[in-house]
C-alpha cells in the first residue's frame, strides 16, 4: 500500500496579500526595533445576519401593504408610533391600531455626511414626526423638500407618509412629503 | 457605604490614531503614569490591588471580544478579579462608578479603574456607522443612522422651543477648544472664533465639524481605594496622598428610541424630575408659563437622564444649588449642543435658559482670553480640560478622563500635570463629572470633593 502524500506546507497565494519584504534588521543589535513604525494591515469583516423582527414584524408586514399600524395600550390609550408589545408605563400588552400616516414635523436636520451605509444618500433630510392620537414620535427620512433650504420653519410644517411601491421590509418603507 | 477616594489617575495621549500602540499599550502608558505619579511600582502596586474594572464601549471598533481581559493579561493584574463595564458614551462614567461600588461596598480596598477605545482602525464613516448601531437597529439605524444627526434634530427643537442660536452653540466650542489650547492632552487644541465654527463644514444642520467632537484612540486609568486601602498605598508610596473622596453618585436612563420619550405634565416633571433649586414659587411660575406655551418634558429637547442622575449624585453630596455649590464641571459634550442641554439637565441654568448661559461668561475659565465679549465673570468653569469636543473622546477612556482631570483641578496639580497652570481652578473644593450615552440612554454625575 503506497502512503499518501500529505503536503507539509500552505500555499503563499492562498491567503490574501503576499508580503514579498519587510524592512528588519539583518544583524544582531534588535534595539532598534522599539523605534520601528507600526504595522498595519486591511481586515475584511462583513456578516449577513438572520435578523428577526420578533414581535415587531407586523409593523412591518402593514408597511408592505402600503399601511400604518402603531402600538397602543388599550386600557390608557397610551399609543407609541413605533412598533412595542408592551407598554412602558403598565407593563401590558399593547394592540395593533391603524392610523392615518399624516403629521407635523417636531424636528428636523440635514445630513450632509453621515455612516458609511448612508454616504451616497447625502444630503438627506431626517424628522421627527408628531401624529395626532399618538404621544410619542416618530423617525423618518422627509423627501422632496431642498436640503439647502433647511430652516427652522419646517417645524409645525405638515407631512403625508408614502409608501415605496416594492417593499424593503425597512422602516424607510414608509417616508413623507410636505403637504402643500 | 464607606468613604471612598480616588488617589491617582492617568492619561495617554488622546490623538486621532495611535498606530504605535495597540490597545492594551495605550492603557499601559495610563496605569504607568497612574502608579509613577504616586511613586509606586507594578509589583508593590500588585500586592495592595484588590481588582479591577474595564471599561470599553465597542467590540466593534477593537474586533475583539473580551478585549478587557487583555487589558488586565497585559498590565499583570491576572489573576485578581475584574469586569467589563459598557454604556455607550457613559462607558467611563459608569467604570468609575463601578469602582466606587466595588470599594464602597467593602468588596475591594484598592481598585483600578481603566478604560480605553481605539476607534482608528476604522475610516470615520464606518466609525459612525459603529456608533449608530448603539442606536435602535430595528427604527433608527436603518433610517439614516448617524448620531450627529440624532443630535441636530435635537438641537432643531430646542432652538424653536427656547429661541436657541447656532452662535450660543459656538460660544461652548470657541471655550473648549481654547481651554484645551492649555492642556497637552487634547486632541484639538485650537484658537477657534465663532465665525471658524460656523464657517466649518456642515455636518447634520445646524451642526457643524467644530460643534461635534471627534473620533480617537486613547486610554485613561484610576485608582480608588478605602480609608484602608489609603492607608496601604500611602505606606507602599511613602508619602501623604491627597484626600480626592467620590461623594455621590448618580445615574439615569431614558428610552433607546428617542422617538419614544414622554412628553410629560407639569406636575410630573415636579414630582419625578425638578431640582431643589427649582422649589421655589419663581421657579415653578416660570415652569408653568413654559408648559402654557406647549413645552413638554423631556421631549427630545432635554435629557431626562441627566436630570435623574444629577438630582441622585446632588442629593447624596448634599448639594442644593449645583451653581453656586459646585466649582468646576467637566461634562460630556460630544456637540455644542448637548453641553447647553447639560447645563440645564444639571441645574446649572433652569430649562430652556442654556443659551444664553451659554454666552453669559459663568461656564468659562478666569484668566483666559477667549476674544470673546462676556457679560460676567466666571462661576463654575464648564470644561475646562476641553472637554470631548477638544480632547477627543475615545468611548471608553473618556469618563475617566473627564475624572482623572477633575481629579487633578481638586488636587490642585493641573500645572503639574498639563506643564501649563492656567486651566487650574483656584481653590477647587467640589467638582463634577458628567458622563452620558446613546441619545441620553445612560448618564451618569460624580461628585468629587478634595479634604485638606
Amino acid at each position: 500500500m503506497t502512503k499518501k502524500e500529505i503536503s507539509q506546507r500552505i500555499e503563499d497565494t492562498l491567503q490574501g496579500t503576499v508580503v514579498f519584504s519587510v524592512p528588519f534588521p539583518t544583524g544582531d543589535d534588535l534595539s532598534m526595533l522599539k523605534e520601528m513604525s507600526p504595522i498595519v494591515i486591511k481586515q475584511p469583516y462583513a456578516i449577513d445576519y438572520n435578523y428577526s423582527y420578533g414581535q415587531d414584524s407586523p409593523f412591518f408586514a402593514a408597511l408592505a401593504n402600503g399601511r400604518f399600524i402603531v402600538s397602543r395600550n388599550p386600557k390608557s390609550g397610551y399609543t407609541y408610533p413605533n412598533p412595542r408589545g408592551h407598554d412602558m408605563y403598565s407593563g401590558t400588552e399593547n394592540e395593533w391600531v391603524e392610523i392615518v400616516p399624516e403629521g407635523k414635523i417636531h424636528a428636523f436636520t440635514v445630513c450632509h455626511f453621515g455612516s458609511e451605509a448612508f454616504l451616497p444618500e447625502c444630503p438627506y433630510i431626517l424628522i421627527l414626526v408628531e401624529f395626532e392620537g399618538c404621544d410619542t414620535l416618530f423617525l423618518a427620512r422627509l423627501i422632496g423638500a431642498d436640503p439647502d433650504g433647511a430652516s427652522l420653519d419646517w417645524i409645525g410644517k405638515k407631512v403625508k407618509g408614502r409608501f415605496l411601491r416594492n417593499a424593503k421590509l425597512k422602516p424607510t418603507d414608509i417616508y413623507f412629503n410636505l403637504v402643500d | 457605604m464607606r468613604p471612598v477616594y480616588i488617589v491617582s489617575g492617568g492619561v495617554s495621549k488622546f490623538a486621532k490614531a495611535r498606530p504605535d500602540k495597540t490597545f492594551v499599550g495605550m492603557v499601559k502608558e495610563a496605569y504607568d503614569y497612574t502608579l509613577a505619579d504616586i511613586g509606586i511600582e507594578h509589583p508593590q502596586f500588585f500586592e495592595l490591588v484588590d481588582g479591577t474594572v474595564a471599561s470599553y464601549f465597542s467590540d466593534h471598533f477593537t474586533r475583539q471580544l473580551m478585549a478587557g481581559i487583555m487589558a488586565q493579561d497585559y498590565l499583570g493584574m491576572i489573576p485578581k478579579p475584574s469586569h467589563r463595564v459598557e454604556g455607550g458614551g457613559a462607558t467611563g462614567g459608569i467604570c468609575l462608578q463601578e469602582g466606587w461600588k466595588a470599594v464602597a461596598s467593602g468588596y475591594m480596598d484598592v481598585c483600578l479603574a481603566y478604560g480605553f477605545e481605539q476607534m482608528s482602525h476604522v475610516e470615520t464613516w464606518k466609525g459612525n456607522e459603529f456608533i449608530a448601531h448603539a442606536s435602535d437597529v430595528t427604527m433608527d439605524y436603518p433610517v439614516g443612522g448617524f448620531y450627529s444627526g440624532y443630535y441636530a434634530m435635537m438641537v432643531t427643537r430646542h432652538m424653536v422651543e427656547f429661541g436657541t442660536t447656532v452662535e450660543q452653540l459656538a460660544h461652548v466650542s470657541v471655550k473648549n477648544h481654547i481651554n484645551a489650547y492649555h492642556n497637552p492632552y487634547a486632541q484639538k487644541r485650537q484658537r477657534l472664533t465663532i465665525q471658524d465654527v460656523r464657517s466649518a463644514p456642515m455636518v447634520a444642520w445646524p451642526l457643524t465639524r467644530n460643534d461635534i467632537c471627534v473620533m480617537s484612540d486613547g486610554a485613561a486609568a484610576a485608582i480608588l481605594c478605602s480609608e484602608e486601602g489609603l492607608a496601604k498605598l500611602e505606606k507602599a508610596s511613602g508619602r501623604r496622598l491627597p484626600r480626592v473622596r467620590v461623594t455621590g453618585i448618580g445615574r439615569g436612563t431614558d428610552a433607546m428610541r428617542m422617538a419614544d420619550r414622554p412628553h410629560q405634565s407639569f406636575d410630573d416633571f415636579y414630582k419625578y424630575n425638578a431640582l431643589p433649586n427649582e422649589q421655589s414659587d419663581d421657579a415653578r411660575a416660570y415652569y408653568k408659563d413654559l408648559w402654557a406655551k406647549g413645552f413638554r418634558y423631556p421631549g427630545v429637547h432635554s435629557f431626562r437622564a441627566g436630570r435623574m442622575a444629577s438630582r441622585e449624585a446632588y442629593k447624596n453630596a448634599g448639594i442644593t444649588d449645583p451653581l453656586k455649590e459646585i466649582d468646576f464641571v467637566e461634562l460630556h459634550d460630544a456637540y455644542t449642543s448637548s453641553e447647553i442641554q447639560t447645563y440645564e439637565d444639571m441645574g446649572l441654568c433652569r430649562y430652556g435658559e442654556g443659551g444664553p448661559f451659554a454666552t453669559s461668561g459663568k461656564t468659562f475659565m478666569p484668566g483666559i482670553d477667549y476674544g470673546l465679549k462676556l457679560a460676567e465673570k466666571p462661576v463654575c468653569p464648564v470644561n475646562p480640560s476641553g472637554g470631548l469636543i477638544a480632547c477627543g473622546h475615545p468611548v471608553g477612556a473618556t469618563g475617566l478622563m473627564q475624572g482623572v482631570f477633575a481629579f487633578w483641578q481638586l488636587q490642585g496639580t493641573i500645572g503639574k500635570h498639563f506643564g501649563d497652570p492656567a486651566l487650574q481652578v483656584q481653590n477647587a473644593h467640589r467638582g463634577v463629572i458628567h458622563s452620558h450615552a446613546g441619545t441620553g440612554t445612560y448618564v451618569t454625575v460624580s461628585v468629587l470633593e478634595n479634604e485638606k
